[in-house]
């Protein structure tokens, strides 16, 4: 009987040392970037906006119908036209849908004031809607379950906090944000392994998601030399430098190219 | 009677146990495991809507419970049954197991699948289910009958070799797990499993050649190569259907099948090293023992 309690004692020692890995709240919210100086409002008088489109090039590839025979109140809401995954979407003009644009570097070093609107994160037809979504730090996701299955909402941060929650059928919705700039965060459901979103989270309001037209518009930019940064779940990054005068309007366009 | 009952009994525990072996290997090859975020109760409740892969994650735990409680009931019989000490505490060690492994289970949850405790959890596994097949073996007929000695000629010493094979089948086993939660790429696996698989060939032909004749070594030695070369070839067809489908959008069924079958076949293994041992150990009269008891000097080369 020693021996077994010396063995569940052992046990417990190795259980607490690997216990851990992510950062408790609270650091994560003590190291969020803070921008020093102060706050700063968008000079609207002097603004330029940057513009531009995301092109594909190359051979268009063929997404995968998703298996939703696990889970039939998934099936039921495709009935009749099985859903493909949305890693690439090419849409009818040759651009790409879902690609996160943003600011990388350039921004004056201030402390932009933080949108009080939510963005949403819907789970219908156990997808989620948009795809991909831009955030600020601190900004909050509202997370809503239209359907009528449970579902998790399991982002996986490198750097803030990571969270996994159940949220029942048509539940109420939740709120939740993060603190620290990071680009992009992949959130999945485990319930339905299908099921993939991400989001770009910055610490100001200098980005956009491309569309059904593979465009995006950036406005509200102080005069400078900017990186703008094209972010896409399998085609990765590419970066352009672009210089804008006081209420210049310049038009910066990416190009991704098939593998 | 009653010692027939026990050994059914263990028996039923390790198929259990193995079962339980497969319910887990489908949890992390369908990525269920962090499914139903809530520890112990399953999304609040005792039994939850079994929708995707909840039904893995959820089923998984109810087969655990299930072996928890076989667990208990060998422990408890084991001890009011068992005139063998060393076998009463190995009931009681399997149950301390099973108990940490509901630990380690409830840690992967709550904690979100930290690399060390799903690893730990995964060897684990494996040791356990080692230790009821080889509950089952201590509990059976023929290890009733007593040991039925012969003499080991060869260098290194059998008993040597069988405990090396079942070290070297765990390290496989560790790597396997570490490989699969990400900790580790798959190199040192696939590395391992060519030393695993040659001192699992090195014990298995030895014993075949000088002890053929012998029934349990025999059966055993042929046992865990039959064993082992069914789970090369399902490492490499788990390892290949990796590949063929690494641009799915979701864990594709040929993918899980043969993975699952690779884990589950990986415990055969193992428990196939480890008895094999057993009856090295038991069977086998030590050559250094020997000469030793008929008065031989020994010196030194």
């Amino acid at each position: 009987m020693n021996k077994v309690l010396l063995s569940c004692g052992i046990t417990c020692a190795m259980l607490l040392a690997g216990c851990g890995g992510s950062k408790p709240p609270e650091t994560a919210k003590e190291e969020a970037a803070a921008p020093a100086s102060a706050p700063a409002a968008i000079d609207e008088a002097n603004a330029a906006t940057v513009t531009g489109k995301v092109s594909f090039t190359g051979e268009k590839p063929a997404m995968r119908n998703l298996d939703m025979s696990a889970n039939p109140a998934c099936a039921r809401a495709h009935a009749g036209a099985p859903p493909k995954s949305e890693e690439v979407i090419v849409n009818g003009n040759g651009t790409l849908k879902n690609v996160f644009v943003w600011v990388k570097a350039g921004l004056p070093d201030r402390q932009w004031p933080v949108t009080s609107t939510p963005v949403e994160l819907a789970q219908k037809g156990c997808m989620y809607g948009p795809h991909v979504i831009g955030v600020m730090a601190n900004q909050d996701i509202k997370i809503i379950n239209d359907d009528p299955t449970n579902h998790n909402i399991h982002p996986l941060p490198k750097i803030n906090q990571e969270w996994n929650e159940s949220q029942p059928p048509k539940g109420d919705a939740k709120l939740k944000k993060f603190a620290r700039e990071e680009v992009m965060i992949p959130v999945k459901c485990n319930v339905h392994p299908w099921m993939r979103s991400y989001i770009g989270v910055v610490n100001h309001p200098f980005f956009a998601v491309t569309g059904e037209d593979g465009t995006f518009t950036i406005k509200g930019l102080p005069p400078g030399k900017y990186t703008i940064e094209a972010w896409h779940e399998k085609y990765q990054t590419k970066d352009i430098e672009v210089t804008v005068a006081a209420k210049d309007s310049k038009t910066v366009d990416f190009e991704f190219k098939g593998v | 009677m009653k010692n027939v009952w026990l050994h059914r009994y263990a028996v039923l525990w390790s198929f259990c146990t193995l079962f339980l072996v497969v319910a887990g290997g489908l949890v992390t090859s369908n990525d269920a495991g962090l499914s139903v975020p809530d520890w112990p109760l399953s999304y609040g409740r005792l039994m939850p809507p079994m929708e995707g892969n909840i039904f893995y994650e959820h089923g998984h735990r109810m087969v655990a419970t299930t072996v928890g409680l076989l667990t208990i009931g060998m422990a408890v019989w084991l001890m009011r049954a068992e005139r063998r000490r060393w076998l009463r505490n190995l009931g009681w060690i399997s149950l301390a197991a099973v108990v940490s492994q509901g630990v380690l289970g409830g840690m992967t949850v709550i904690f979100m699948l930290p690399k060390p405790v799903s690893i730990g959890h995964a060897c684990l596994a494996q040791l356990f289910f080692s230790t009821t097949v080889a509950i089952a073996l201590f509990t059976s007929e023929s290890w009733s009958r007593g040991a039925q000695m012969v003499d080991d000629a060869g260098a290194p010493p059998l008993h040597w070799l069988a405990l090396a094979a079942a070290g070297c089948v765990f390290a496989q086993l560790a790597l396997g797990a570490s490989a699969r939660h990400q900790a580790i790429g798959i190199l040192p696996h696939v590395s391992g499993a060519v030393v695993a698989t040659g001192m699992v060939l090195w014990v298995s032909v030895r014993v075949l050649m000088r002890h053929a004749g012998h029934d349990a070594l025999r059966r055993s030695a042929l046992a865990l190569l039959s064993i082992t070369f069914l789970q090369v070839f399902l490492g490499i067809a788990a390892y290949m259907s990796r590949l063929a489908t690494a641009d799915a959008p979701q864990p594709m069924p040929i993918m899980v099948g043969f993975t699952v079958a690779h884990v589950a076949v990986g415990a055969l293994t193992m428990a196939a090293s480890v008895v094999l041992a057993i009856q090295v150990l038991r069977h086998v009269r030590r050559p250094l023992a020997e000469m030793q008891r008929e008065g031989v000097a020994i010196t030194s080369a």
